[in-house]
């Protein structure tokens, strides 16, 4: 690989990495004022014009507060632990591909970091990886509430992660590859998978719910029940990491569901917009389409969190071993029937 | 080659640390890390599904089982039992015997030709499915039957006592 092209793929990572930062920052910023709509207030306005700078308030605050760590904590552990969540919260970006091949300059540049034929795979390893970073966390604050709040993690994760594989299995029923970059070129036009698969979608989408921890999932961090669960003993970053992680992978879960269920950068007309725009604005503005349906999908995140309440936590798990497994794998079997007999 | 080694004395390094921390929750993160390098190794190899699926499943799941379980019993200094001296005694000339059968049997051993690979995409995804479901199809089903006795068993053992009170959350 010449240096220019590692050049520009760097470039690359930092801009994608950037990008989920600033995303991550302003959808603090969005779900205060969309709880304040919801909620007939007015939400953060103090900090620049309609509060537009809350965000960088919040995380001076973060950074300036005095750094506590519980005598009786494991030390390293304890710091290890948010680490590990933000960290594997912003490495999943690197297999999603965000738009088509764009020639700057007489060079072809790829909007996909790197496409491995085994990238749904990676995305799930990612996505098992994370629950470390809270267990760790929960574990080393040598805190009964934080212990329970970490259990209570993994086993929501583990349960969740077996529907939300075996709703990926339908989906590779129909597409036939694991490369994300593939999948998301076959969605070209109108044709996206969601039309084709959508129970897949739906458990798709709950099981992402409760792998990002989000409302009526969040029994992590339940505070009628934990005080604030996992998190319990962190303070000023390292609880700023926590939660920061979770809103990165609320873009990046939902980076995943448009690129996997919902057309990716593709979108009806695609052909005669890219011949009337050119080869570099053409799939910048495919870039900007799958960025809009990113941040629709983020809205409707926030959206549940503020409309539906909490699960009780065995009606959590009787809803993922018992309703969403036997949906799934009925999904797998009429998805091969129908793929054996109709095509 | 020298990634290989690098990796490999990392292998050894981080399951020599399992069975040496005193804490066995720090002994499951060490081996969290033994099973990273294997995936490392396994990506080396060229076999990218199973690397991954050793990521993801072992590292994944089961592992996370582990520490789930770790972390609910409650192991410490004054609960753990006291073995007498002579015990400890006997334990320590049985492992010496067995060493020493280990090393005379390994200076005896030749070292054997590395195989190598007639296709080395072996380990893609799409070659691993067509060998697995044609050439080896009946160990691969037999296998999954295997798993699912050892989940019939284990569901058995969980609900053996049925006269107790059923435990509510």
């Amino acid at each position: 690989m010449e240096l220019a092209e590692i050049g520009i793929k760097f470039a690359l990572v930092a801009i994608i990495f950037g990008i989920s930062l600033v995303v991550a920052m302003y959808s603090t910023y969005a779900e205060r004022k969309i709880a304040a709509f919801f909620q007939d207030r007015v939400g953060p306005n103090r900090a620049g014009p309609f509060g537009i700078l809350q965000p960088l308030a919040d995380g001076a605050k973060m950074f300036l507060k005095e750094e506590i760590i519980p005598t009786n904590a494991t030390p390293f552990l304890f710091i290890v632990g948010p680490s590990l969540a933000i960290l594997t919260a912003c490495i999943a970006s690197a297999v999603i591909p965000w738009g088509q091949n764009v020639v700057i300059a007489g060079r072809t540049i790829p909007l996909q970091v790197t496409d491995i034929n085994v990238g749904i795979l990676y995305i799930f390893g990612v996505v098992s990886l994370g629950v470390y970073g809270v267990m760790i966390g929960g574990w080393a604050s040598n805190n009964k509430y934080s212990l329970l709040g970490a259990i209570r993690a993994a086993s929501q994760n583990i349960s969740y992660e077996i529907s939300m594989g075996l709703s990926i299995i339908a989906l590779l029923l129909v597409t036939g590859t694991l490369s994300l970059g593939e999948i998301a070129q076959q969605q070209h036009g109108w044709h996206w998978n969601v039309i084709y698969q959508p129970v897949g979608f739906l458990l798709f989408l709950i099981c992402s719910f409760a792998e990002t921890n989000r409302t009526p999932f969040d029994l992590p961090e339940c505070e009628t029940e934990l005080v604030g669960g996992y998190h319990t003993e962190y303070s000023s970053m390292k609880l700023g990491f926590y939660l920061f992680a979770e809103y990165i992978n609320m873009f990046i879960s939902s980076a995943v569901m448009v690129t996997l269920y919902w057309g990716s950068y593709n979108y009806p007309g695609m052909d005669y917009m890219n011949e009337l725009l050119g080869a570099t604005w053409g799939p910048l503005f495919g870039f900007a389409v799958m960025f809009t349906k990113v941040l629709l999908f983020i809205f409707f995140f926030m959206w549940v969190r503020w409309t539906i309440p909490r699960f009780r936590y065995d009606q959590l798990m009787d809803l993922g071993w018992k309703v969403l497994i036997p949906l799934a794998i009925a999904n797998i079997v009429v998805t091969g029937i129908w793929i054996t007999f109709f095509s | 080659m020298s990634t290989f080694y690098f990796i490999a004395f990392l292998s050894i390094f981080f399951s020599i640390l399992v069975i040496s921390a005193k804490n066995p929750v720090h002994s499951i993160l060490y081996l969290i890390l033994t099973f990273f390098t294997f995936t490392i190794h396994y990506i080396l190899m060229n076999a990218q599904f199973l690397a991954i699926v050793n990521f993801i499943v072992y590292m994944g799941a089961i592992l996370v089982l582990f520490l789930y379980t770790l972390m609910l019993i409650n192991l410490n200094k004054e609960s753990e039992p006291v073995k007498p001296f002579m015990v400890k005694l006997a334990a320590v000339f049985g492992a010496g015997i067995l060493m020493v059968a280990l090393v005379s049997s390994l200076k005896s051993l030749g070292a054997s030709a590395p195989v190598v690979l007639t296709n080395p995409n072996l380990g893609l995804v799409k070659n691993l499915g067509k060998v697995l479901f044609n050439e080896f199809l009946l160990p691969f089903e037999v296998s999954s039957v295997l798993l699912l006795s050892a989940m019939v068993g284990a569901v058995l053992l969980a609900t053996k006592d049925s006269k107790e009170p059923k435990a509510t959350i």
